[in-house]
């Protein structure tokens, strides 16, 4: 019988980490603007305010610095979502608050808070995302299975008041605004959205940090779980708090962007023995990568129209999705 | 040595006791094989027993001190306790899942201390899965996945052990396995209290015998003084032939009684 591959901790964190630099490198020295790696490192270090610089520190760098952290969110999020519910199509939209901060963003889009207040979007998204979470939580809260079925039931009311939105949009153009918004993106991010945004995240990203114990356990069932004194409740509250926090604030500044949360703990999994704890900050790190990536090639594609990251990671997600399928067959009794 | 005591213990699911009013005394060194007719309530009893459920009425104690006011790691180090047909969510390693039953000796972060490396290897070597200890556990033979769940439980060293059929599934060579495994535990001064369908086994192996019948206790005391056709066909409803002394006891149903 072939023996479960396992590589020592640090090595694949450190791989994971390395490719998280060379994708920020890239992210910023690549983009519309053409400019080359010389000029742009000399306009950043040059003590005079120059375009290149510019470019880098005031338009590239929160750009990356918000690919970093909505990535690592999807990533830890969807690790632990698929430890706690061992499900392993579980990901960050599961419980409601993605969709929940898509309606928050939405409705700020519609009364035209956004020109108003140009971090109004974002905040709303927040609202909206905690809303969402509460709602799950208080419906889903006693046991894993109504916690997902609670989550599903937010999830369809936040799409149903989405579709409600569009369908008495104000203008066209303001329809357009809101599902384009929607199709995710980190063009036109500043450091505003990044301090807005960093608190929330961080809190939410520290909380999901603490369940690798937790989510250990619960690979032998709820049971046997309990019985080695996890504490269910409290872990399955965690879980939704930590999701809730970080993922509601990444879609409250990106839109939403699916599959990354979904794939990166799959792509982990094999190489850390399939052993949950393991897989979260790897997960959190090649999230993190993948968004980035992303972003890159939203940036480097060239369209008349701008490529909306939500749609590339959709797209490339979806074979993704296949190939899982495809493995699990396999792998099913 | 220790003490787990029932006191007029009563559970209640949507307003019917599913265990009712039932009283006993448990101590280190006995095997308690628990038997009754499906829907006794013996599951119930034993998750109570365990402290995963709370009593409704009436409370259970280890060492004197409720189960409800143990703090539930402390109480995780010192009781295992193993579902009926426990499974691996994942394709862990085998060691990965034994190891798991350190979890309430563990500090939060981190990986396997060390100084617990010894262990590891000799709950793996107790138990006979030495050639298993890589294997993804997903993959595992029924009675292999048995004895690593038994490794899993005894790793910490509990000083009482709550299983619910663990013979159940399990060819007659590993039944005999795993309920030697168990007396020798019982013989080694641990409480062992195993639910069991398997009434030879029970007569052979266990020192005490608690049978129940809707949720009451039915019958409780040393197996070779109860194990009676009388209380067989009580408790199930059967009428029996009992043959043998205790260690070859062999227990034989004829037909349901009239």
């Amino acid at each position: 019988m072939k023996s479960a591959p396992n590589l020592p901790g640090y090595v694949l964190t450190s791989a994971a980490l390395v490719a998280l630099l060379l994708a920020a490198a890239g992210s910023l020295f690549l983009g519309r603007v053409n400019l080359s790696a010389a000029d742009l490192l000399h306009g950043v270090l040059s003590p005079n305010a120059n375009l290149a610089g510019l470019v880098v520190t005031e338009l590239r760098l929160p750009r990356a610095v918000l690919a970093i952290l909505v990535g690592a969110s999807l990533g830890l999020s969807g690790a632990v979502l698929q430890g706690l519910l061992r499900n392993p199509l579980a990901e960050p939209g599961l419980l409601g608050v993605s969709n929940g901060a898509a309606l928050g963003a939405v409705i700020s889009i519609y009364f035209g808070l956004a020109h108003a207040f140009g971090l109004a979007t974002p905040l709303l998204g927040m609202v909206g995302a905690m809303a969402a979470g509460a709602l799950t939580f208080a419906f889903g809260r006693s046991s894993t299975l109504t916690l997902i079925l609670s989550g599903a039931a937010v999830s369809s009311l936040m799409s149903a008041f989405l579709a409600l939105a569009l369908n008495f949009a104000p203008s066209p153009y303001a329809a357009y605004e809101m599902s384009v918004w929607m199709l995710g993106s980190l063009s036109e991010r500043s450091w505003d959205h990044v301090f807005l945004a960093a608190p929330f995240i961080g809190l939410g990203l520290a909380i999901l940090a603490t369940m690798g114990r937790a989510i250990d356990a619960l690979a032998l069932g709820d049971v046997q779980a309990q019985s080695l004194g996890i504490h269910l409740d409290r872990t399955r509250v965690l879980a939704l708090l930590g999701v809730g926090l970080c993922v509601g604030a990444a879609t409250s500044v990106t839109g939403s962007v699916s599959f990354i949360g979904l794939v990166a703990p799959h792509l982990v999994r094999p190489f850390v023995g399939h052993q949950p704890s393991r897989t979260l900050l790897p997960s959190a790190l090649l999230g993190a990568t993948l968004l980035l990536l992303a972003d890159i090639g939203t940036r480097v594609i060239h369209t008349n129209t701008e490529l909306r990251l939500g749609v590339l990671t959709a797209l490339l997600g979806a074979p993704f999705f296949f190939w899982l399928v495809v493995r699990l067959r396999k792998v099913a009794p | 040595m220790s003490r787990l005591v029932a006191a007029h213990l009563t559970v209640r699911r949507s307003g019917r006791a599913i265990v009712d009013d039932v009283s006993f005394a448990l101590e280190g060194g006995g095997f308690v094989a628990l038997v009754g007719a499906n829907g006794a309530g013996k599951s119930t009893l034993l998750a109570a027993l365990a402290g995963l459920i709370a009593a409704d009425e009436g409370q259970v104690t280890l060492d004197g001190a409720s189960l409800a006011a143990i703090d539930r790691r402390a109480l995780a180090r010192r009781r295992a306790y193993l579902p009926q047909n426990p499974r691996a969510e994942w394709p862990i390693a085998v060691e990965r899942l034994v190891a798991l039953g350190l979890t309430p000796h563990l500090p939060a972060f981190g990986g396997l201390p060390g100084g617990l490396e010894p262990r590891l290897t000799e709950a793996i070597e107790a138990c006979d899965l030495v050639a298993q200890r890589l294997q993804p556990a997903t993959t595992l033979s029924g009675g292999e996945l048995a004895r690593a769940m038994l490794a899993r439980a005894l790793i910490g060293d509990p000083q009482v052990l709550i299983a619910d059929e663990p013979t159940a599934g399990l060819d007659p060579r590993h039944s005999l396995d795993t309920v030697g495994r168990l007396q020798a535990l019982a013989a080694q001064g641990k409480l062992v209290v195993a639910a069991m369908h398997d009434l030879t086994l029970a007569a052979r192996y266990s020192t005490h015998l608690m049978a129940m019948l809707d949720g009451r206790l039915a019958a409780f005391g040393p197996t070779a003084e109860i194990l009676t056709p009388g209380l067989l066909r009580r408790v199930f409803g059967v009428e029996a032939r009992i043959t043998g002394d205790a260690g070859e006891a062999l227990v034989d149903y004829l037909r349901p009684s009239g």
